[in-house]
């Protein structure tokens, strides 16, 4: 189990203290996948900087599984690092070393004897499904493969957490989704925890099972997936789950609402069911669905009617709906 | 004109002149080479000292230790060669016996070139990725392990880049030495043509020194581009020699300037 404990980091500029993490607390359990998510500059890279140590959080506290990783001394936390792992988002392989070596370099610095690290990078290279480019350099690869040897090097220290600092953001998106895959599977067969740093969205829904959201250097939400995506709570979670929020302000309606799709009924057709047993009009302004850990959500902006009271028997009918969340949206400029 | 002819064909086929060029020859060579090895190694040194010990290096030193060493290789930059070697060569009299001669010349040159080196490392360490660094670390690396498993392995293409500079460097460096009594085909370019007036032995001095440079930079630049795994075709490694070959021609400068 990881914890951080009003962890904020502070650095300094020339024109004053930059805070780019303000007591951020966070518990992720064994074998989540995590999701940690803001726009750029929202400290998310710090963040996941702060639990291997690579920046010294200005106060706070890291434990990992109850010991704080701020009091080792720097062997002892060397030690530590060897039990999480990193990806980034640039790869960072030994330009001048060959896959297998690059794989077999956490080992050599562990310790491993030369024969077995052998043995067992070319184990992870069949696991992350390139065993024919032992003998390659990483200039031979595409991207992808790029990310996959990171992964086998990731995974060559026998690690309890990954960190994926944007780790697919450099891919396309097939790609990015095959790297998704081999993480979840990871995730799954070996039960290492991942933390994933994004600014994607697609990502978390993609695989994560928890998520947190930074602002600012604020941590202004987290829970589950399943939840923070049903209903965000915060300004920053709608934007990163509802992006086109924002374009649907133009159009000219009388009163708008959100009617969100909390797993299940999505698949019925509930505006034709509307139409049909109401009889009243509703206009879509958006719609966004999208499928989570195998359950519909998402979300559609309806625009009712003038009419107070047609509008009022559309929202009683909405309300009624099994797995629907509906809210008024009063922040509608029209 | 016929007269310069002449000189160059005595130069040429006479027995003790050929001896002489032959002997010329070889003493730029081992003293080159010799001088070369030493400068790198101490270059080296001093550069992975530069590279890593810095404030946010790998393995920080104290800020005034740092502070002293590039004081003194600024300041060894700043003689300027000849009277550095003029300075150094009754230094090492007690150690190697003479101030005259290939020998003795070659001390003074290592001290003179070292420092050279040592910013020509620091260049090449400092183009490593950063990314890797970091990647390192977060692995739980030393910073020993980083030096020697990460930064210089993945900058031995630039290194070597820079070895061939401070050899080509050393070279001309000895032949100047020819003027205080160094040895080999400077001090015959010197001796014949300069106190001599013949021109025809100097230049026939100068174009085996011309030649042993173009066989060098050749050599060093194809070394320098196969040992780099960066580039995978043809194309690139064709693109990277002529790249080197630039960069280790430019680098020819004056090594008491600053390099920017």
């Amino acid at each position: 189990m990881i914890e951080l404990k009003q962890v904020s980091k502070t650095f300094p500029t020339l024109d004053g203290d930059f805070q780019a993490l303000k007591d951020v607390s966070l518990t992720i359990q064994d074998g989540d996948i995590f999701g940690i998510v803001g726009m750029s500059g929202a400290g998310k890279s710090t963040l996941v900087r702060c639990i291997n140590l690579l920046e010294r959080p200005t106060s706070g506290q890291v434990l990992m599984d109850g010991e704080d990783l701020m009091t080792f001394s720097p062997a002892r936390l060397r030690q530590a690092r060897r039990s999480i792992a990193m990806i980034f988002q640039q790869f960072n392989l030994l330009m001048q070393r060959t896959c297998l070596k690059n794989i077999c370099f956490p080992m050599e610095i562990a310790g491993v004897p030369a024969a077995e690290a052998k043995k067992r990078a070319l184990e992870y290279l069949d696991i992350v499904g390139l065993p024919d480019k032992a003998n390659a350099y990483p200039a031979q690869l595409s991207g992808g493969q790029k990310q996959r040897i990171a992964i086998a090097r990731a995974l060559a220290s026998n690690p309890k957490v990954l960190l994926c600092d944007e780790a697919t953001s450099a891919l396309d998106p097939t790609t990015t989704r095959a790297i998704l895959k081999l993480i979840q599977d990871i995730n799954k067969r070996m039960g290492i925890t991942a933390i994933i740093i994004t600014h994607e969205m697609a990502v978390v829904e993609e695989i994560c099972t928890h998520v947190a959201i930074l602002e600012h250097g604020n941590m202004v939400e987290t829970g589950t997936v399943e939840e923070v995506f049903s209903n965000p709570r915060s300004e920053a979670g709608r934007k990163l789950v509802f992006p086109e929020g924002a374009h649907i302000d133009q159009f000219p309606v009388a009163s708008v609402v959100r009617v969100v799709f909390n797993g299940g009924s999505s698949y019925e057709p509930l505006i034709a069911s509307l139409a049909i047993d109401c009889g009243v009009k509703v206009n879509i302004l958006g719609a966004d669905t999208r499928n989570v850990n195998g359950k519909a959500f998402g979300s559609m902006l309806l625009g009712l009617p003038e009419d107070k009271s047609e509008a009022a028997k559309a929202m009683n009918y909405l309300k009624a709906q099994r797995d629907v969340t509906v809210e008024e949206v009063p922040d509608y400029h029209g | 004109m016929d007269k310069f002819l002449e000189q160059v064909k005595a130069a040429l086929t006479e027995p003790a002149m050929q001896q002489e060029m032959l002997t010329g020859i070889w003493e730029t060579i081992y003293s080159t080479l010799l001088a070369t090895v030493l400068a790198c190694l101490l270059g080296l040194v001093l550069g992975v000292i530069l590279v890593a010990g810095e404030k946010d290096g790998v393995r920080p030193l104290p800020g005034p230790l740092m502070k002293i060493i590039n004081a003194v290789i600024n300041i060894l930059r700043s003689i300027p060669f000849l009277i550095l070697m003029m300075m150094l060569l009754p230094v090492f009299k007690p150690l190697i016996g003479t101030t005259i001669g290939t020998k003795a010349a070659i001390l003074p040159l290592v001290v003179a070139a070292a420092p050279f080196v040592a910013r020509l490392v620091e260049t090449s360490l400092r183009e490593v990725d950063k990314g890797v660094i970091e990647a390192a670390q977060s692995m739980g690396c030393t910073p020993f392990q980083i030096i020697w498993k990460v930064i210089l392995p993945e900058s031995k293409p630039g290194l070597v880049a820079g070895f061939v500079t401070a050899l080509i460097t050393i070279l001309g460096y000895g032949s100047m030495a020819g003027f205080i009594g160094g040895g080999g085909l400077g001090k015959i370019a010197v001796n014949y043509g300069y106190n001599r007036y013949n021109p025809g032995v100097m230049i026939v001095a100068v174009v085996l020194i011309v030649v042993l440079v173009q066989l060098f930079q050749s050599v060093g630049t194809r070394i320098s581009v196969s040992l780099d795994h960066r580039i995978t075709d043809r194309g690139g490694k064709k693109r990277r020699s002529k790249e080197t070959a630039h960069k280790i021609d430019t680098d020819k400068r004056d090594p008491s300037q600053p390099m920017l």
